[in-house]
């Protein structure tokens, strides 16, 4: 079973502004301890979005690969 | 009884949409109508060019009656108001409208106050105000350290802040205070631009130019007073001049009217772009929550399945399903800086490979920049 997130955005077909641009947004606008799942079929979010995260202070809680997608839940944690 | 269509919004979107429907549905059959609360058409990207004195406000601006077709009517007003359950929208002057189609191109509206300081401590050049003050500020500017960056998600045109730093690079250069001027440009990433491929191209066109390149800053307040810039992921940047892209919000009516998100954007469907969990409301442009380019490119694409749906439901037919049906494109021109440019295409399958900049697509963009009034609003191209 996938971990389920406060807010889902689907990313996929994305190239600009992009998946991690849409995460970071998604952050902005959440509360802390919000979880938000990103669908992103770029292989570059798999470097970018933990990077991001790592660098932002907030939590990587799950990557797992779906059909042809990526799934990416954060936490917000600050 | 015609059909009323109303479409909110006389910007790329909303003007293009209603010329396309008064051109294709059978005479008699529907009544198009824009709305729209300046009655005044501007070029948006022009904004860019206005900064470094190379556009005037009069080439940037038309009277959107005069892109308009004769057979569809214009209302000069704000809509305050929609209400999707009795299909009507509140009009501040002119009262309710009725309506059996809906199209909502309201566009984004730029919100400076969301970021502390933001207003007193830096420029921009994202409407023709800012722009015009900033081409000031760079006449005057005798050297320093520039910044250039990002301070809100979703923004317009994505491209514009890395066009703008190597516009402005070439503007100092030529200026004569290139060699007293830091440039350092923020990115809200861990490269240039979102796109892997441009970033590739653009990288190394940084690196030759002497453009400081500062990733993973999405800045979040600034300090008029010290003159320094603060990310979200808590750094900190003294400027002399700094010139940021403001954070957007969709507009007040969809807020007003509990139609939108947190940010004010209309949740869409991704193919069809009709306004999800209401009928016959579909939206175009930059009030959409898709997570695509808010460009008028985008809005010049989603203007053909728009038109295709509400036609076939005017003449009660089923609509073509791949005429209907949105796939993502955008197609836009990308500013390289001394006379160079390159174009990024892509759609939601397909990612974009933009080619070498060259004088072809920078010659290709200001032509577009003239072609634009004849066609784009007027659906013709």
């Amino acid at each position: 079973m996938p971990t389920a997130a406060t807010k889902e955005i689907d990313a996929r077909g994305s190239f600009c502004p992009g998946p991690l641009m849409e995460l970071i947004r998604a952050i902005r606008d959440a509360d802390v301890g919000d979880t938000i799942a990103i669908l992103s079929k770029d292989p570059g979010s798999r470097t970018d979005i933990p990077a991001w995260v790592a660098k932002a202070k907030h939590e990587m809680v799950e990557i797992s690969d779906e059909d042809g997608y990526s799934r990416y839940v954060v936490k917000k944690a600050r | 009884m015609p059909a009323e269509i109303l479409v909110l919004g006389g910007g790329v979107g909303g003007s293009r949409t209603a010329n396309l429907l008064a051109r294709q549905l059978p005479a008699g059959s529907a009544r198009v109508r824009v709305v729209d609360a300046t009655g005044l058409h501007v070029y948006q990207p022009g904004f860019l060019y206005l900064a470094f004195g190379q556009a005037n406000g009069g080439w940037l601006a038309r009277d959107l009656r005069s892109l308009l077709r004769r057979d569809v009517g214009l209302i000069v007003d704000r809509a305050r108001r929609i209400d999707t359950d009795a299909k009507v929208v509140h009009l501040e002057q002119e009262g309710p409208v009725g309506y059996d189609h809906l199209v909502i191109a309201t566009g984004s509206h730029l919100d400076h106050a969301s970021v502390p300081g933001l207003t007193q401590g830096a420029h921009g050049f994202y409407s023709l105000k800012d722009a015009e003050r900033l081409r000031e500020e760079l006449r005057a500017f005798q050297g320093g350290t520039v910044i250039v960056g990002i301070a809100g998600m979703p923004y317009k045109c994505p491209p514009a802040p890395v066009e703008f730093v190597l516009l402005l690079e070439e503007y100092l250069r030529k200026r004569g205070v290139r060699d007293r001027t830091t440039i350092k440009f923020l990115s809200p990433l861990n490269r240039v631009f979102t796109i892997e491929s441009a970033s590739q191209m653009v990288a190394p066109i940084f690196e030759q130019k002497g453009i400081e390149l500062h990733t993973f800053v999405n800045i979040e307040s600034v300090d008029p007073d010290k003159r320094q810039v603060l990310s979200l992921e808590g750094e900190t940047f003294d400027y002399d001049l700094a010139v940021l892209v403001p954070p957007h919000r969709g507009a007040d009516v969809i807020t007003a009217s509990g139609l939108g998100d947190r940010g004010g954007w209309l949740p869409t469907d991704r193919h069809s772009l009709r306004v999800e969990g209401v009928d016959d409301v579909y939206a175009i442009g930059d009030c959409t929550d898709l997570p695509i380019s808010k460009s008028g490119s985008t809005a010049h694409y989603e203007a053909h399945p728009i038109v295709e749906q509400i036609v076939a439901a005017v003449e009660g037919r089923a609509p073509e399903p791949k005429k209907a049906r949105y796939e993502g494109q955008v197609m836009c021109f990308f500013e390289m800086g001394d006379r160079k440019a390159t174009i990024i295409r892509f759609d939601y399958d397909h990612p974009p490979g933009p080619p070498k900049p060259s004088v072809v697509w920078h010659l290709a963009k200001w032509g577009f920049n003239r072609a634009y009034w004849y066609f784009v609003p007027r659906g013709i191209f």
